[in-house]
């Protein structure tokens, strides 16, 4: 399906134009026909919520990936990189999230990496340093350029990438979320730089989470979700809110058990504690925040990707260590020293990262089942042979896990059923607290379904429930008080009469603080 | 030894004036130079005539060949691999050597057949190594069996080398001054060490090495020609090693398949001891090459001792090896 | 998916390709020399060229053995070479100093202290890779440069020569069959127990698999890579105590030299990636079978014993070839597209976006 722009183009014919994209992983459609042009003297905002198929689709067009279908054009001509060198080459510059630079060589050699001037075949250290400083004076930049990078803070070494980027007379500028790590004078900077620079007729491709930022800075917007291109419009006429629920997406229907099962279970919610958090927070990650979950309770947690949601979710968990603040479960002071403790203490949680931190892929169902549960009982109290079937049977039957086969491996299993598979490995030692980070995220609508139904039943049963997710309609339908995340900090609670325009304003709504947080 | 790490630790204030960087960089180096001072001073303080050009010479003598081979296993370092394979090379290097001048092959055919022979083995190595994304160390340590093995297949038994030319070349003394006397070994490895600060440190692909070194996915995202740069030090190690084997010939005047053995081990902590990162990204050749008069120090040391024994040599360069890990850990945990 | 039908599970678990090899080693030997297979008793030992290989092998299986686990974890143990020594040297000196140098007591004595050694050395090894975060070939390197040096300090540069009776039993002691061995199969035994009767095996591998993970699942994983690397060395040591009891003699210098690298090689022979997890006891039996075997084959065969590492090196780099998924991808390319779009794990490096589509509904509602 291809949403083609409201308005047709006055303008000349656009720098890049990729047409019916669609990029495929094994099991996975990560784009599906995508259609997006960009224009030269433009600032081009790509939005889209985590997994909406952003970061697929930069490296579609910079020859990381190659498209199963569609073709890009460059200036015209029908281009297809064999990989981000070939289209540097061809005037394509990117610039990531991270910081792909080596952070043991100097700015100058960052900058100028594989085209330093060179005297008797040799790199000429000084007209090195010489061509770099030029280079960053010309972008109103003082950065020594001989010293190394590493001991620049993020937000320089962000801009040495952008210099690097420029250096090579860059046609087209792909900036990944650039300003994630950057603070408000930092960001006021690299937006100087890129408006010299669209001024200068360079295309820039912007990516970013924080709405003001691309507010201020895009002239047009294209807007993914779920890997389908949902619009372009041009900034100026496509208000926030639009944008936020354009992004988010509302769905219909088929979720009224959930809705039913959820409003029952919001007229149970006890007011007795499972958790208390005081001041807890931890440098860089979290401000300190106060929070209290009580018994059959679902608290859901709202924000934008990095407004702070799962760095809380981490620290209540103790997978990151807070550095402020006391914790009480159930009355008694919890000292958070490492997972290991917070299981201890009952709470179980699932992390936004299933490959990453959740499933051991190359364990069976069964071994991964069972794996949290022998974890606490030791490696001497191994779980008799028909326990660990009775449980793996049951779990299996209870999540409807397919393969329903306990010695398939976790690895092979959907994204869908790797999620059950790791409910099921916390729910399992009974927690008092669940915290799912994320838990429908890339898996299909069934099994969302499935989760969410399931998160109803266990509050019902007086399980409290942290419940994080990017699709708000989840947040609001599930939970009993909404904890709205931004810029690295609580900034409301909600109760359960909040509906999604709610969050979504406070989401949106125009701040008047430092848009970001230091790192 | 303490002492050593007295300079690191002064590294933040040094570095932060100015942010200027060479002073954090050459940190580790200077360490192994106050280091290879210290011994040298201990030396001199506790023996007669340890505080003489000759002994000062002899260092480079006896450590030519191990100059030339923590010279390219530098390279190798720098862009994050490793080589076990020298050793054995350097061995099968002496083998081939020894046999070909025995077969009465012309000695400068020897010598471009040795070269040959290590830089293919090197090039082989290095393609599996990128190609087909398997680990350095492993198959480096396959090469290490091929190389020994193939000592051995070109004979078991030690074969001395009595061709004139390379007879005269290893005993030929350059005189420096009236009592200091070096070999033409030295001049070799001391030229090799050139050549490899020049390459590593002034070429595009010594510069590409270390940016392979400090994130070959940026690398690989920048636009470098990593396959080249990864593959092309594995070849720099292997002719390396070649060169080190004839020296090692020279030295020994012999060539046998259980010559150099554990060689790769003293080549690495040389190089560890000169400061170059074992995760790739930093390092010097000069680091290296005094890394390797360390070694030579607490050797001669040890002999000058008399009553200490020869394997205090191995325990010390392990405690060296140890003391610098460490410091390089608590190195890069601060970094940010 | 497993199968029910046994070839195809046996085939499944990765056994069946080194038992292959094994077979047409054993087999070509027959063929070039028919008495290899024959088995005699003589005086209630049991003697054959069989028993010399399992004989020759039960070192390096049982190094393997520990080596195997430490792998599983994501590491690897280079020092085990020169524990090798230090145990031998250790023992040998104990006995030789000891009062009465014949009697048993000394012999049980001296094993105990020099068992004892390693396992303190294989303390050090699990502190500086779990404890210290250095990485395993590094922080085991150091070991392996010093010990020899240390096992050297301990005989004095000597090679020393023992007369025990109980000693000699170890390493080259009969109960019908060779002592050596009947150890050798004791601690397989005993570990392929405890590690699959136990949840001990699960947790190894979980840990290897996916280190993060498990620390979340609430294993104690930095405890658990600590005590391979012990363990790794308690086997090294024993295995140390065989080949110096065999001789009746500690060599520093020699004792075990690359043994490290047999051990290595017939772990990753036994199909236990080095990349960590899942990983194979009977694998790694079967692969220091294979080695040991090899070398047999090629002395047998006239060659020049010193030869096998030829051989070895093939069987590394082949081995390792099928194993790596890269190098398997690009022998089995045939046609292929060109560019695969690389598995959406790489991706998840940074903000994953490993997104199932969903369905059709969410689509018809895109736009509000």
């Amino acid at each position: 399906m291809s949403v083609d722009a409201k308005q047709a183009p006055a303008e000349p014919t656009p720098l890049v134009r990729m047409r019916g994209i669609s990029v495929e992983f094994p099991g996975v459609k990560a784009l599906q026909e995508v259609d997006f042009r960009l224009f030269p003297g433009e600032v081009h905002a790509l939005m889209g919520e985590n997994g909406a198929g952003k970061s697929t689709l930069i490296k579609a067009l910079t020859g990381v990936y190659t498209p199963a279908a569609g073709v890009t054009t460059l200036d015209g001509r029908e281009v297809s990189f064999s990989g981000p060198a070939e289209a540097q080459a061809a005037g394509i510059s990117t610039v990531y999230q991270e910081v792909n630079l080596c952070p043991n060589l100097t700015v100058a050699e960052n900058i100028l990496l594989g085209r330093e001037p060179r005297r008797f075949g040799a790199v000429d250290g000084r007209a090195t340093r010489a061509r770099a400083a030029e280079l960053l004076a010309d972008m109103g930049l003082h950065i020594d350029p001989g010293s190394v990078l590493a001991e620049h803070p993020i937000a320089v070494q962000q801009l040495v990438a952008i210099a690097r980027a420029v250096a090579v007379d860059a046609k087209v500028l792909i900036l990944d979320e650039p300003t994630s790590s950057l603070d408000q004078d930092e960001v006021a900077e690299l937006f100087r730089i890129m408006r010299h620079l669209r001024d200068r007729g360079v295309a820039i491709l912007f990516v970013s989470h924080f709405l003001e930022q691309v507010y201020e800075i895009s002239d047009r917007m294209t807007v993914l979700r779920n890997g389908r291109l949902v619009g372009e419009h041009r900034t100026s006429e496509l208000s926030r809110l639009d944008l936020v629920s354009l992004m988010i997406g509302r769905e219909l229907g088929a979720l009224a058990e959930v809705e039913r099962l959820a409003g029952q279970a919001g007229e149970e919610a006890s007011t007795v504690p499972v958790l208390e958090a005081r001041g807890v927070g931890r440098k860089g990650s979290v401000a300190p925040f106060d929070l209290r979950i009580n018994r059959g309770e679902v608290v859901g947690l709202a924000g934008l990707l990095g407004s702070g949601r799962t760095e809380l979710a981490r620290l209540l968990f103790g997978a990151d260590r807070p550095d402020s603040g006391q914790v009480t479960v159930d009355g008694r002071a919890l000292h958070l020293r490492g997972p290991r403790a917070a299981i201890a203490a009952g709470i179980a949680f699932c992390s936004e990262d299933r490959k990453g931190e959740g499933v051991v892929a190359d364990l069976s169902i069964r071994d991964n089942l069972i794996l949290a549960m022998q974890a606490a009982n030791g490696w001497a109290r191994p779980i008799p042979r028909r326990v660990k079937d009775q449980l793996v049977e049951k779990w299996i039957k209870a999540l409807d896990i397919r393969p329903a086969n306990p010695d398939a491996l976790v690895g092979k299993l959907s994204g869908g059923n790797q999620q059950k598979v790791l409910l099921a490995r916390w729910l399992v030692t009974e927690p008092k607290l669940l915290i799912l980070d994320e838990p429908t995220r890339g898996i299909d609508i069934g099994a969302k379904t499935q989760i969410q139904k399931l998160v109803a039943e266990l509050a019902q049963e007086g399980m409290a429930v942290v419940y994080i997710s990017a699709e708000l309609e989840e947040v609001v339908r599930l939970s009993h008080r909404v904890v709205v995340m931004k810029d690295r900090a609580k900034v409301a609670e909600l109760d359960q009469n909040a509906t999604v325009d709610d969050i979504m304003r406070l989401i949106a709504h125009v701040d008047e603080r430092p848009e970001a947080v230091a790192a | 030894m303490t002492t050593s790490a007295t300079p690191v630790k002064g590294k933040s204030p040094l570095a932060l004036p100015g942010r200027r960087s060479v002073p954090g960089r050459v940190v580790p180096v200077i360490a192994t130079f106050v280091l290879f001072v210290l011994l040298f001073g201990v030396g001199t303080a506790r023996y007669d005539g340890f505080l003489s050009g000759q002994v000062v010479a002899n260092l480079f003598i006896d450590n030519a060949f191990l100059i030339v081979l923590a010279v390219g296993m530098t390279f190798v370092i720098v862009t994050g691999g490793i080589d076990l394979s020298v050793g054995a090379v350097v061995a099968l290097s002496t083998m081939v050597a020894a046999a070909g001048l025995q077969a009465g092959l012309p000695a400068p055919l020897v010598v471009l057949l040795v070269l040959a022979m290590g830089s293919t083995l090197g090039l082989l190595m290095g393609l599996v190594i990128h190609y087909f994304e398997i680990q350095p160390f492993i198959v480096t340590l396959a090469g290490m069996f091929l190389a020994r093995g193939l000592c051995f297949v070109v004979g078991v038994e030690s074969i001395s080398i009595k061709d004139p030319t390379f007879r005269t070349f290893a005993t030929a003394a350059i005189p420096l001054s009236g009592t200091v006397s070096i070999t033409w070994s030295v001049v070799i490895a001391l030229a090799i060490v050139a050549v490899a600060v020049w390459v590593l440190h002034r070429t595009r692909f010594g510069r590409t090495a270390y940016a392979v070194g400090g994130n070959e996915n940026s690398a690989m995202l920048m636009g470098l020609p990593v396959a080249r740069v990864k593959v092309g030090v594995y070849v720099i190690s292997g002719l390396c090693s070649a060169i080190a084997g004839l020296l090692f010939s020279l030295y020994m005047l012999s060539g046998y398949g259980l010559h150099a053995v554990g060689m790769e081990l003293d080549a690495i902590a040389a190089v560890v001891i000169g400061g170059t990162l074992l995760s790739g990204g930093a390092g010097y050749v000069l680091g290296s090459l005094l890394g390797v008069l360390v070694l030579g120090v607490i050797q001669t040391l040890i002999s000058f001792q008399g009553t200490l024994s020869s394997w205090w040599t191995k325990i010390a360069i392990g405690t060296l090896l140890l003391l610098f890990i460490v410091m390089q850990r608590v190195f890069m945990r601060r970094q940010p | 998916m497993t199968s029910t039908r046994p070839l195809d599970r046996f085939r499944a678990s990765g056994l069946l390709w080194p038992l292959v090899a094994l077979l047409v080693l054993l087999a070509a030997n027959a063929v070039v020399r028919p008495s290899f297979l024959a088995l005699r008793i003589q005086d209630g030992h049991l003697y054959g060229s069989l028993v010399d290989i399992l004989k020759n092998g039960a070192p390096t299986m049982l190094i393997a053995l520990g080596m195997c686990l430490v792998i599983a974890t994501r590491g690897i143990d280079l020092s085990v070479g020169a524990v090798v020594a230090i145990s031998g040297a250790v023992t040998c000196s104990y006995i030789a100093g000891a009062g009465d140098p014949t009697g048993a007591g000394a012999a049980f004595a001296g094993m105990g202290i020099a068992l004892a050694l390693c396992a303190v050395l294989g303390l050090w090894n699990g502190f500086l890779v779990a404890v210290v975060g250095i990485q395993p070939i590094i922080a085991t390197l150091v070991l392996m440069t010093a010990g020899r040096g240390i096992a050297m300090l301990i005989t004095d540069g000597q090679i020393i020569t023992v007369r025990n009776p109980a000693y000699r039993t170890v390493g080259a002691g009969f109960l019908l069959l060779p002592v050596s061995i009947l150890i050798a199969v004791a601690v397989f035994a005993l570990v392929a127990l405890v590690t699959r009767r136990t949840a001990l095996g699960l947790l190894i591998e979980s840990v290897g698999i996916n280190p993060e993970a498990s620390r979340l699942a609430g294993l104690r994983a930095r405890t658990i890579r600590w005590t391979v690397y012990v363990f790794a060395a308690i086997c090294a040591g024993v295995a140390g105590l065989m080949i110096s009891s065999n001789v009746s003699a500690a060599d520093a210098n020699n004792a075990g030299l690359w043994i490290e690298m047999d051990a290595i090689l017939a772990v990753v022979i036994g199909g236990t990636s080095l990349a960590g997890g899942r990983y194979s006891l009977t694998g790694t039996m079967l692969g220091a079978l294979i080695i040991q075997t090899l070398t047999t084959t090629v002395y047998s065969m006239g060659i020049a014993p010193e030869i096998t590492l030829v051989f070895k090196a093939v069987v590394v780099i082949a081995v390792c070839l099928l194993q790596a998924p890269k190098a398997r991808a690009v022998l089995l390319r045939r046609t292929r597209r060109r560019h695969t779009p690389p598995d959406p794990d790489a991706e998840a490096a940074g903000r994953p976006s490993t997104h199932t589509p969903t369905s059709a509904m969410v689509e018809k509602v895109a736009q509000p």
